[in-house]
């Protein structure tokens, strides 16, 4: 038990550090790399939670695919270091109104997050749920079985997919 | 399991092997060997269309998701005829706009499986995934000529704005799940039938979000906006091929979700489509006047056709439930063979879209000309053409049931789409050609395609009784 506290708040600050980090930084490239350590610990959180095929989805499609897809077009767009002074003030943003609006949202989401928290308390915590539900041997199972056809579908889906992409992409001429 | 378990899937095989055949042949063409890969995907349709009608009466159903009822494979005739008629048109258009041919049909066969699949689908899952499938392909169709800024732009709106409207769809389905505890028609309609859920704000959010989803895919107003662009970029035999294939497969679904599993909350929903209807048909008829590109001209024709298919479904009742089904066959051929005229007349440089294009067509092309006119009269809904038997069929449901204002708004809106119909027409025979260059004779195939179009338009608008019979068979069997 101790062991699992232990691990789940390393995770957990891993994951918020991470997340400030994106925000905090000036270097676009520093902000992406950012998230794919809260990513991480993220898919960590996963795993205490007995939920291995979504941490492992977690790494590879964020964190490998996609973020790395953000990472290309940061690059590719040669965006360089946000400058604080380049920070437009005069922007709509930046009018009274729209910025109260803000705070409000801002109370008002805080105010949910603590009325969640206080509510999973009363039912005593996730621990108690049925374990395992999306362990890979069932998911792979049902996936197999009862969803089968639809398995079946996708692979058509993604052959329209390649096929468009090579037509819309490919050769010119020929 | 015995063989026959998978017998409500042979149609959308067929057509799946036919596609994936397409694309194996132009792999192994040789540079300058020419192949009838369309002939292929004709054999592979012909072979989903006979299939079909073997299963005809039989309710197969496999997997527990696909269902071949006669409902499913009326759409599934109807989308059999779209894409042979498509194919026929195609081979002009391809050789004049150096598309390549295997990756052409592929997409199309495609793009029709996913069709088959949302008409066939029991289960919002799969119906999803054949949307998408569906989608995914239309989505490159309509950008096929990469060298056309209009075409990547049309492709790029349509894709976007697709994508954000299946999300709308996925969300729904999530909704449905959360409330139901399933993605099966069936057993979310008698668990929503069982706990009178009718006042769950959830389950009504997720008909909203449905209702988001499907009209996109159908065109209706307001959800409309990227339709005029993408019908006008894509290549015109796409053209008709979306506005027909696409908008049957989307109003299938969209009957078999809200007519069996969402029926119980028929009082909710009616109100919202009667509204989607009313602006659908209005937009529809009074933009479509003041367009001069016929291809923009048709694509609000074909939203005005949305807000008739959508009378059709609220006024479901026994005689509404067959109009149904009845419109969406008349309108395919019709839309079909009038777009295929269309794309015939463009010519490599310029789509020959403009109104003005056609001045004189009946001294160039009587033929074609006469054959344009038959579909545009249709389209307007004149007696003795499908379209007119449809239309009839369609609001006298609506005053049936009571739907007096659904019905006259889509009269008064049918006699002003009149108007821009009858303007080609007099366009095409009482004006003089000036100095333009005649487009080129029509090949045999695609005339003999047209013909039967004509053939099949006229024989549904003097003879619709057999039809109308088949179409009352197949709806009594989703409600």
């Amino acid at each position: 038990m101790a062991f699992d506290l232990i691990a789940f708040y390393v995770f957990a600050a891993i994951t918020v550090l991470g997340a400030l980090a994106v925000v905090g930084q000036r270097n676009p490239v520093y902000s992406v790399v950012a998230i794919v350590g809260s990513f991480c610990g993220l898919s960590g959180l996963y795993v205490l939670l007995d939920a291995p095929f979504v941490a492992v989805v977690q790494i590879i499609i964020y964190a490998g695919a996609i973020l790395v897809l953000f990472l290309f077009t940061v690059m590719l767009l040669n965006a360089s270091r946000e400058d604080g002074a380049e920070w437009d003030r005069s922007h709509p943003y930046y009018r009274p109104g729209p910025t109260r609006l803000g705070g409000v949202l801002a109370v008002v989401l805080l105010g949910q997050l603590l009325w969640a928290m206080s509510r999973i308390a009363d039912t005593g915590g996730i621990g108690e749920q049925q374990p395992a539900a999306s362990s890979v041997r069932l998911l792979g199972r049902v996936l197999f079985t009862d969803y089968m056809f639809a398995f079946e579908v996708t692979s058509i889906l993604i052959i329209a997919a390649m096929v468009g992409a090579v037509v819309l992409a490919g050769r010119k001429g020929n | 399991m015995s063989t026959s378990a998978f017998d409500a899937v042979v149609p959308v095989v067929c057509v799946a092997l036919a596609g994936l055949f397409a694309m194996l042949a132009e792999a192994f063409r040789g540079k300058t060997e020419k192949m009838p890969i369309g002939g292929l995907a004709i054999i592979g349709l012909l072979g989903s269309g006979f299939a079909s009608i073997l299963l005809w009466d039989r309710n197969a159903s496999s997997f527990g998701v696909v269902t071949a009822d006669n409902f499913a494979l009326f759409v599934n005739l109807i989308l059999v005829v779209v894409g042979v008629l498509t194919v026929l048109f195609s081979s002009e258009t391809i050789e004049r706009d150096g598309i390549p041919a295997g990756e052409y049909y592929a997409l199309v066969l495609f793009a029709i499986v996913g069709m088959m699949l949302m008409a066939q689908s029991s289960d919002l899952l799969l119906m999803f995934l054949a949307l998408e499938t569906m989608s995914i392909a239309v989505y490159v169709l309509t950008g096929l000529r990469r060298d056309q800024a209009n075409a990547t732009e049309a492709a790029f709106k349509y894709f976007l704005l697709g994508a954000f409207a299946s999300s709308f769809f996925l969300y729904g389905i999530a909704f449905i799940y959360g409330v139901t505890g399933t993605t099966h028609l069936e057993r979310a309609g008698a668990a929503i039938a069982a706990q009178s859920m009718a006042d769950s704000p959830m389950l009504l959010i997720a008909v909203g979000l449905l209702i988001v989803g499907f009209a996109f895919k159908v065109a209706a107003v307001p959800f409309h906006m990227w339709s005029p662009d993408a019908y006008e970029g894509a290549p015109t035999v796409v053209t008709g091929f979306m506005s027909t294939g696409v908008k049957a497969a989307a109003v299938a679904a969209f009957a078999r979700v809200f007519l069996s599993a969402l029926g119980p909350l028929v009082d909710d929903w009616t109100p919202v489509l009667w509204v989607i209807a009313v602006l659908t048909m209005v937009v529809g008829t009074v933009v479509g006047v003041s367009q001069t590109s016929i291809k923009r001209m048709l694509a609000y024709s074909s939203i005005a056709h949305a807000g008739y298919l959508l009378v059709a479904i609220i006024a479901a009742n026994d005689v509404g439930k067959a109009s149904l089904l009845f419109y969406l066959a008349s309108y395919a051929v019709t839309n079909v063979a009038a777009f295929g005229i269309i794309a015939m007349l463009g010519s490599k440089d310029s789509a020959n879209d403009e109104l003005r294009d056609y001045a004189g067509l009946a001294h160039s092309h009587p033929a074609l000309a006469a054959l344009l006119t038959v579909f545009l009269l249709s389209l307007g809904g004149f007696p003795p053409t499908a379209g007119f038997i449809a239309k009839w069929y369609t609001f006298s449901a609506a005053v049936t049931e009571g739907y007096y204002g659904l019905a006259i708004i889509g009269m008064l809106s049918s006699v002003v789409s009149v108007y821009f119909y009858l303007r080609i027409v007099v366009m095409m025979y009482m004006t003089e050609r000036d100095a333009r260059p005649v487009p080129p004779p029509v090949p045999g195939i695609a005339m003999a395609g047209l013909v039967v179009s004509m053939i099949a338009v006229l024989y549904l608008g003097v003879l619709p009784a057999q039809v109308i019979a088949w179409a009352e068979q197949s709806i009594a069997t989703i409600f």
